[in-house]
C-alpha cells in the first residue's frame, strides 16, 4: 500500500460506514456475505437473488411438460440436460442468498406461501413442441441479456453464480433455435407450428425484460450497486435488435405490425407493449399461475417422507459411527 | 414448515478442475450426509468435466475469520517491505538475481 493509500484510507474512517461501503463499490470492489452493508443491500439483494432463484426453479415445470413427448433421443437428451441446468441454477442462487443469512427453508416458504415472485414468463403454457424451441431461442435469449451484466455485481457470491450460470445458458439458447430451425425446414405443418409459438411467445418474451423504465421502482439504487447495468427499455431494444434478424433466417415473421427498421436511430422500432397483460400475470391472473405454483407445492410436499427417511438414514449411521468409535 | 424433522445441512464444495490445480471453493448445498454432499456435488458442481476430485465439508464446521478483525489480522503485513526482493538494493552488475 502507498503512503497516499494510507492516508486516503485514514480519511475514510472518519465517514460513515454507509459512505465507505457505497465508495468500495464505486470502485468496482466486491461486497462479501461478512462484510458490513447497510439492511437495505442485504434485503435487496435477498429478494432479487431469490425471485432468480425461484424462476429457475418454477421455469423447469414448463419445459419438463415436454421431456417424455420429445421428438427423438437427440431431442431428449438436450431437453433433460437444460432442465437440468435450470435446477443448478437455482440450486447456485439459492446457495449464494443463503450467504446473507437466510435459510433456504424461509425462501421455499416465501415462494410456496405465494410471498415471493417470479419470472412471469413461465406462467404461459407450453402447448406444442415448438414452444420448446422458443423458450430456448426467446425466454433464454432475453434472460442470457438480462443475466450477462449480473458477472459484474457487487455481491461476490451472486456474481460468482452468474458467471457459471452464463456459461451455461448459451448452449439453452442454441438448443432452442436449432429446434426452431429443424421445424421452419420441415413441412408446411411444421413450419406453422414455429411460427405460432412465436406468435405466442414474442411479447411475453418482451415483457419479461421488466416493465418500462418509467414505471421501473428499483432502477436508480439497482444500478448503484451493480444489481443492473442497462434500463430495462434498454435491454429490451437489444434484445429486439438481435432477435429480429434471427427470425428473418428462420423465416418467421414477428407479430407485431409496428416493427420497422429505423435507420435514424439504428433500432427497430416496435408496438405497444400490452402491460396490462404483464401485471395481470405477476399479479396471479396469468394462463398457468395456479398450475405451476401447485405443481412445486406438490413436488415439495410429496417428497418430504424421502427429505426426513434420508435424515433418519443418516442420524442413524452416525450414531453407529459414534458407538463404534467408544 | 417448521413442524417437520430436522432440515438437511449445508456444506461446502471444493472442487479440484484438474490434477496439478488446487481444490478452490464452488458453492455449497444441502444434504442429509457426507456422502448424499459428495452426490449431490457432482450433479450440482460438475455436469460438464469441471473437476476431477470433490471436497464435502460441513458449513458448520468451518471457523472464518471476521471481516472487522481485517486490521489485526492483516495490516501488520503492510510495513514489511522487506519481505520482497525489491527492498534490496544491489549493484546493476550483479547478475542471476
Ligand atoms: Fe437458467
Ligand atoms: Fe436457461
Amino acid at each position: 500500500m502507498s503512503e497516499k493509500e494510507i492516508k486516503n484510507s485514514g480519511a475514510e474512517r472518519s465517514r460513515s460506514l454507509e459512505e465507505i461501503f457505497e465508495a468500495r463499490i464505486a470502485r468496482d470492489e466486491k461486497i462479501e456475505p461478512k462484510d458490513w452493508m447497510p439492511e437495505k443491500y442485504r434485503q435487496t439483494h435477498i429478494r432479487q437473488m431469490s425471485q432468480h432463484a425461484h424462476s429457475e426453479i418454477i421455469g423447469m415445470l414448463p419445459e419438463g411438460n415436454w421431456i417424455t413427448r420429445a421428438p427423438s433421443l437427440r431431442r431428449k437428451a438436450a431437453l433433460l440436460a437444460k432442465v437440468q441446468d435450470e435446477a443448478g441454477h437455482g440450486l447456485y442462487l439459492y446457495s449464494a442468498c443463503e450467504t446473507l443469512g437466510i435459510s433456504r427453508d424461509e425462501l421455499y416458504e416465501q415462494l410456496h406461501s405465494g410471498k415471493a415472485k417470479y419470472s412471469s414468463i413461465f406462467n404461459y403454457p407450453t402447448i406444442t413442441w415448438a414452444d420448446i424451441g422458443a423458450i430456448g431461442w426467446l425466454v433464454d435469449g432475453a434472460a442470457i441479456i438480462n443475466q450477462v451484466p449480473l458477472c459484474n455485481t457487487s455481491f461476490g457470491p451472486y456474481a460468482r453464480a452468474m458467471v457459471r450460470v452464463c456459461k451455461e445458458e448459451s448452449f439453452h439458447q442454441r438448443q432452442g433455435y436449432e429446434i426452431m430451425l429443424t421445424l421452419c425446414r420441415g413441412t408446411e405443418e411444421q413450419k406453422a407450428m414455429a411460427q405460432d409459438a412465436l406468435n405466442r411467445w414474442w411479447w411475453p418474451s418482451l415483457m419479461m425484460l421488466g416493465p418500462t423504465d418509467a414505471e421501473s421502482i428499483h432502477t436508480e439504487q439497482s444500478m448503484k450497486w451493480k444489481l443492473k447495468r442497462k434500463s430495462n427499455d434498454e435491454l429490451r431494444q437489444q434484445f429486439i435488435d438481435q432477435t429480429v434478424p434471427q427470425a428473418d433466417i428462420l423465416g418467421l415473421t414477428i407479430p407485431d405490425p409496428d416493427l420497422k427498421w429505423n435507420e435514424e436511430t439504428g433500432h427497430y422500432d416496435f408496438g405497444e407493449i400490452d402491460w396490462d397483460e404483464f401485471w395481470q400475470v405477476v399479479k396471479g391472473h396469468g394462463p398457468c399461475n395456479k398450475e405451476r405454483l401447485g405443481a412445486r407445492v406438490d413436488a415439495w410436499n410429496n417428497g418430504k417422507w424421502v427429505r426426513d427417511a434420508a435424515m433418519a438414514y443418516a442420524e442413524k449411521n452416525e450414531k453407529r459411527k459414534v458407538a463404534k468409535a467408544s | 414448515m417448521s413442524n417437520n424433522k430436522k432440515n438437511w445441512p449445508l456444506w461446502e464444495i471444493f472442487v479440484r478442475s484438474k490434477n496439478g490445480l488446487e481444490h478452490r471453493h464452488f458453492g455449497s448445498l444441502h444434504a442429509a450426509d457426507a456422502e448424499m454432499a459428495l452426490e449431490n456435488a457432482r450433479d450440482v458442481y460438475t455436469r460438464r468435466n469441471e473437476g476431477v476430485s470433490i471436497w464435502v465439508v460441513e458449513s458448520k464446521n468451518i471457523t472464518a475469520s471476521n471481516p472487522e478483525q481485517n486490521g489485526e489480522l492483516f495490516e501488520p503485513a503492510q510495513d514489511k517491505v522487506y519481505r520482497h526482493p525489491t527492498f534490496y538494493d544491489l549493484p546493476d552488475e550483479v547478475k542471476h538475481m
